[in-house]
């Protein structure tokens, strides 16, 4: 049974739509802006679930009223990495937050081959399940 | 928000030729007379600059009906240079500018950042690229105002990273038209050879406004204005003085126009402070605090010695 046609990677948010345009992004942008957010652009060809942690592409953005900047560094990620998965990050610094508060995917591989589920027999016939990303089967810069 | 953006109609595809435009209710929408008056109020002289900005006003405006009439194509090229002497007001009257085009909507936020050289180029190879970049970033939506712009292209240097810094504001300002407007400040003759020797600058910048020097009349007015704003008067023999001052001021060198007026007020406050502290007068009136005598004037040293006063003139 195919749960996820396409195999589009489903993480952040607004990953069940289709991908955002330019003028949705800026929108989205602005309302992190609106709250003094910190935005960050980040990217990474490991698409595993619990790989948090992608790599930041140049600084993140303090202190920035409009939206052109960003989307000029999202346009300058995604010229570099045409083939990575890019995305948006706020990060909300007040305290009690601290957190990102907004993430969001801008930029994916022409093709996700998707995550297999890989089965473990441990000791006394039990299953240990673990998904894995078919495309890190490859070394890194040659997923995509 | 739809995924799917709606056809947008052609804006005045249904108007006829002899289709009635109401340049004044559009004026009055826009709210530009606001700052315009404002900068009356608070800019004293500074005429052919008024004119200026006048002007550019009107043209945005009816750029801006046009643009309802569908007869107009991209956004004019707004980026300024503005040339003159220092403390002739150029910084105040680009955080007006920048009011006006927000007002017009051809900047979104309507903010300046006003940087200078520091804050463009790095240090070393691969520094000037992200630093500039970020200050662009930051002007995105505004005005972006770099003062004394001339020092970012060192002739007597080839290695000197202000190329680069120079190159990529030129890229945005081709680029980024309807994101951020770019003002050039700094003195006349060296925006001149700035120019000369960076004509791709030059060519990108539509309007060159030249500040000219303030007279002593103006001066005086200006004077009064900043003493007003601080609850601030001078007595009618205080006036006299200060009156006296501004032209033996402005003989002398290092004169910086209203800013120098600036300091010298804020001497005289200093001196005026002094005094009322060495008389000890027994009952101080409200009058006396706001009141600068001639005396407070008259103690500088551009009377007693001929020349400015120590803390004016610049070290170095």
């Amino acid at each position: 049974m195919m749960t996820n046609p396409g195999n589009r990677l489903t993480q952040g948010q607004f990953s069940f739509l289709p991908d955002l345009t330019d003028a949705q992004i800026t929108a989205q942008i602005k309302y992190a802006l609106s709250h003094g957010w910190a935005i960050g652009v980040e990217y990474t060809d490991d698409p595993h679930p619990r790989n948090t942690f992608w790599e930041m592409y140049g600084m993140p953005m303090f202190d920035l009223k409009d939206p052109a900047g960003i989307l000029m560094e999202i346009n300058a990620c995604r010229k570099t990495f045409p083939d990575h998965y890019v995305r948006v990050t706020a990060f909300d610094s007040t305290q009690g937050w601290e957190t990102p508060r907004m993430s969001y995917i801008v930029n994916r591989p022409k093709k996700e081959p998707g995550f297999g589920l890989v089965r473990q027999e441990v000791d006394g016939r039990r299953i240990r399940y673990t998904i894995h990303s078919y495309a890190t089967d490859k070394p890194e810069t040659e997923r995509y | 928000m739809s995924a799917r953006e709606e056809p947008e109609d052609v804006p005045g595809a249904a108007f006829g030729e002899d289709a009635p435009v109401d340049l004044e209710a559009e004026f009055q929408d826009s709210r530009v007379q606001e700052v315009l008056d404002k900068l009356d109020r608070e800019l004293i002289g500074l005429l052919p600059v008024k004119t200026r900005i006048r002007e550019i006003a009107a043209l945005l405006l009816v750029d801006r009906l046009r643009k309802r009439f569908a007869l107009t194509a991209g956004t004019p090229t707004l980026h300024m240079s503005f040339t003159g002497n220092p403390g002739t007001g150029k910084t105040t009257v680009a955080l007006r500018m920048a009011e006006i085009l927000h007002r017009l909507g051809y900047v979104r936020e309507g903010h300046l950042i006003a940087v200078t050289r520091d804050d463009l180029v790095g240090q070393y190879i691969g520094h000037t690229a992200p630093k500039t970049r970020e200050v662009i970033k930051k002007a995105m939506g505004g005005v972006l105002f770099i003062d004394e712009a001339y020092y970012l292209y060192k002739p007597e240097n080839e290695r000197d990273y202000g190329q680069e810094s120079i190159e990529i504001l030129l890229q945005v300002m081709e680029n980024n038209r309807d994101d951020l407007v770019v003002i050039l400040a700094g003195y006349k003759d060296k925006m001149e050879r700035f120019f000369l020797s960076n004509p791709g600058m030059r060519s990108r910048i539509a309007h060159h406004v030249d500040f000219p020097d303030y007279s002593p009349a103006e001066l005086m007015a200006i004077g009064k204005l900043m003493l007003a704003e601080q609850n601030y008067r001078f007595s009618p023999e205080g006036e006299r003085a200060f009156a006296e001052y501004i032209p033996l001021r402005m003989k002398l060198g290092h004169f910086a126009n209203a800013r120098s007026i600036r300091n010298a007020l804020d001497r005289a406050r200093l001196r005026q402070a002094n005094r009322l502290f060495a008389l000890k007068p027994k009952r101080l009136t409200k009058r006396d605090l706001m009141t600068l005598e001639a005396e407070d004037v008259t103690a500088s040293r551009v009377f007693r010695e001929g020349r400015a006063d120590a803390d004016e003139i610049p070290a170095g």
